[in-house]
């Protein structure tokens, strides 16, 4: 089917109006309101960021515009989610109206529906009930206006990366044709690579359809030059309307700077301050610890084909580094290239393909050479790993239960939690349930639990993705204190501002050759 | 096991079939052949399936690969019914309790092939039907509800990136000082912890995959398929072939007087 020639094509959308009038939501089980006394106008194709302290209630928002907050079928029983006020799309509650508006979210991986390129997009037109016809030319339209027209229909989705992920969704959303386009921090967990890939397909496609559009995202850099206003939300109660500020970019970012950058927002030309190193290292200085020699990485177990044992493929091979206490290594490197892959080989977590990782003395003290082959209580006090999604390496379910078990299973150590508590603004959380904390206390915590363990190595895996720039300070403040103190700091990052506020050695990974499966 | 799930490139006659058709035969094949134990008519059978290989774009090596547990599953069966079948004719065999006659080794080797029998038309459906096709022949031509077929279908896809969560949840908890390696108890406990931490993101990931799909308008209301789902006469051409290789493993069977239905005892 050749691909229309959409440069003629007629503006086939009608841009989407909201009007919020004291608008609140309540969620289940919940005491207090998410959103409260929501007043908001959004004409016609205006573009706006929503920017807000986390708990302000801005995916409350999103869900609700594009009608998928709690169900349809609510029986208004007590402990059910409870609505105020009236928030309308085009006049008309969103919940009714299927396709007026569509929704991206933050996580590439769900927001992909088929494991075809081409039925994925197709979905939304199919349950908008368009004709068969009409889907075909609208999904090859699409695909072209988020630039993934050169893939073909069938290309399997699990093989895209990230930012093809998000930019497959824009595409299965524009080819419903919404008058409103909602995106719920569609970036937070792309590399700086993926998030202009996904930001400048957003801008054409809002440039030929005119659709209206609401985003909501921490790094307002990326955002400002594309949108004609931003608002800013707080947590509503009482007296307190949920808009705090509205109007122009230029103009809300200088009156608002201040409060926005306490409220850890990344306002544009803003690296927030951190603690620096006591003294820059030598290279070389500091006592070897860790040394991969030329090490060949793969996430896949060996495979059976039947009795036989076949090793994978690596993704990267003939890797040399070196760990040193008290300096840290950062590795960088495009997407794919297998860096988060060696990372976990080099903590004992994963098996070399070939090469090896060997640990000296000092660190290994009794336990032997490979880490690969320790124990997982000789490991936690020697190497510790901090995985990038926090709640993978949540193991029981209370703040501070979680941050004694480290120590309880090496039977030393315990007197350490109440500093880190303390160090990490973990004691007011103590009895909290871990999957319950925000983004940015998640991440803390599964730094300071992993550190309850004391390790000499620590390895950090996208430590700043997603976090609010106060997090990201703390953070660096924090590991550069370690590493004073003469911990090795090994971390896999795009943040080139991160990189150069802990200073150290930096290894760039090259792209991995294309391999086929 | 996400790619493998994957077609693309399988260019085998088979693989443009309809699914439904496919699992028609499929089931009419798998059943009259669990009808009965003995050799002539799953070995009939079994020469058949294999004829079909080229057809399913299906090669012994790939066989092996993805049914290797299968197959071993299926001569360890055969093996011990040979041993533990009642014996009659010659002895062939005598290790105390353990014996093998020509009687039982008769059994066991039926039991055998029945078992390739029974399993290999599974995988040949498998090797040359893509998900996502039966998913359209279920709704569209059995009639069966969308909501539940493509919910299905998407959730399927999410057991693929499960697969991955697992093994990283397994290295997240090691670096947490939770050991899979120790005594029965402790690698029990460990498996547990991790198949809750594996049961928390799923039903995340499930949640935001759904709030994904009702977005996308998808809910009970009437929608239009942009992949059509047909018969072609490829189809009727299954269904006959099925309904051959079933009627060919029963007659040849009674005609040897090997027809043995399971619950007739012996």
């Amino acid at each position: 089917m050749p691909a229309p020639s959409h440069a003629a094509a007629p503006r086939t959308v009608r841009p989407a109006t909201v009007t919020a009038r004291g608008w609140g939501w309540r969620h289940a089980g919940r005491t207090t309101p998410a959103v409260h006394a929501l007043d908001l106008d959004i004409s016609p194709g205006e573009r706006v960021l929503l920017l807000g302290p986390s708990g302000a209630g801005k995916s409350t928002l999103l869900h609700a515009l594009a009608g998928v907050l709690g169900d349809a079928d609510d029986d208004g029983e007590a402990g059910e989610s409870d609505e105020t006020g009236s928030l309308l799309v085009d006049g008309g509650p969103p919940r009714g109206q299927r396709g007026r508006a569509g929704l991206m979210q933050q996580d590439p991986e769900t927001q992909v529906v088929l494991s075809r390129v081409g039925d994925d997009v197709a979905f939304g037109a199919e349950n908008l009930a368009v004709p068969r016809d009409a889907i075909w030319p609208r999904v090859h339209e699409a695909l072209a206006d988020v630039g993934l027209s050169h893939l073909p229909l069938d290309h399997p989705t699990s093989a895209l990366s990230g930012g093809q992920k998000q930019r497959l969704a824009l595409a299965g959303i524009l080819a419903m044709r919404p008058g409103l386009i909602l995106l719920d921090e569609p970036t937070a967990n792309l590399d700086p690579a993926g998030v202009l890939e996904v930001r400048d397909a957003v801008a054409r496609c809002l440039d030929k359809t005119g659709a209206t559009l609401v985003v909501v995202e921490h790094r307002v850099s990326v955002w400002k030059d594309l949108v004609d206003r931003i608002v800013v939300l707080q947590p509503g109660s009482g007296a307190n309307p949920a808009v705090l500020l509205d109007g122009p970019p230029d103009r809300v970012l200088a009156e608002a700077r201040t409060m926005l950058t306490a409220a850890g927002v990344w306002v544009p030309g803003y690296v927030p301050s951190t603690r620096g190193r006591a003294a820059e290292q030598a290279p070389g200085a500091g006592g070897l610890l860790l040394a991969a020699e030329n090490l060949g990485v793969s996430r896949q177990r060996p495979r059976r084909m039947g009795l036989r044992k076949v090793p994978p493929v690596p993704v990267q091979e003939g890797i040399i580094a070196q760990v040193r206490a008290g300096q840290a290594l950062a590795v960088t490197g495009p997407n794919g290239a297998g860096k988060s892959t060696f990372a976990l080989t080099l903590a004992g977590l994963l098996e070399p393909v070939n090469g090896t990782v060997s640990a000296t003395t000092d660190l290994s003290r009794g336990a032997g050479i490979t880490p690969y082959q320790w124990k997982a209580e000789q490991l936690i006090e020697r190497i510790g790993t901090v995985f990038q999604e926090p709640e993978h390496q949540f193991v029981t379910g209370k703040v501070l239960d979680e941050l004694l078990f480290g120590p309880r299973h090496l039977g030393h150590g315990e007197d350490r939690v109440d500093e880190l508590l303390e160090r990490l603004r973990l004691t007011h959380l103590v009895d909290a349930n871990p999957y319950t904390l925000s983004g940015g206390e998640k991440r803390r915590l599964s730094v300071a639990t992993v550190l309850a363990a004391s390790p000499q190595v620590l390895v950090l895996d996208e430590p700043t993705f997603g976090q609010d720039a106060n997090t990201w300070a703390e953070l660096a403040s924090f590991l550069s204190e370690l590493l004073d103190a003469g911990t090795a700091v090994v971390s896999v990052t795009h943040d080139a501002e991160f990189t150069a506020a802990l200073g150290g050695t930096e290894l760039k990974l090259a792209a991995a050759e294309a391999v086929a499966p | 096991m996400r790619q493998e799930l994957n077609l693309r490139g399988n260019a085998a006659l088979l693989a443009g079939a309809n699914p439904l058709s496919k699992l028609a035969a499929v089931v009419l094949i798998t059943v009259v052949l669990a009808l009965s134990i003995d050799w002539v008519s799953a070995s009939v059978a079994l020469f058949f399936e294999l004829l079909l290989f080229p057809l399913a774009g299906l090669t012994l090596a790939l066989l092996w690969q993805r049914g290797w547990p299968l197959i071993l599953a299926a001569a360890v069966g055969g093996w011990s019914t040979s041993i533990l079948a009642p014996d009659s004719g010659r002895t062939l065999i005598d290790a105390g309790i353990w014996t093998m006659s020509e009687g039982s080794l008769e059994t066991g080797v039926g039991f055998l092939l029945r078992g390739l029998a029974i399993a290999l038309p599974a995988i040949l459906l498998v090797s040359c039907t893509d998900p996502t096709d039966l998913a359209d022949a279920l709704a569209q031509k059995a009639r069966l509800p969308h909501r539940f077929v493509l919910g299905t279908l998407a959730a399927m896809r999410l057991v693929g990136l499960m697969a991955e969560e697992w093994q990283t949840i397994g290295m997240a908890r090691r670096a947490r000082g939770v050991g899979s390696r120790g005594s029965v108890l402790q690698r029990l406990k460990a498996t547990l912890g991790q198949s809750f931490g594996l049961l928390v993101q799923a039903i995340r990931r499930a949640s935001r995959l759904a709030v994904t799909m009702e977005a996308r308008g998808f809910g009970g209301g009437p929608r239009t398929w942009a992949r059509e789902s047909t018969y072609t006469l490829l189809d009727a051409w299954v269904l006959a072939g099925g309904l051959a290789m079933a009627g060919l493993a029963v007659t040849a069977a009674v005609t040897a007087g090997t027809w043995n239905m399971v619950w007739a005892g012996n």
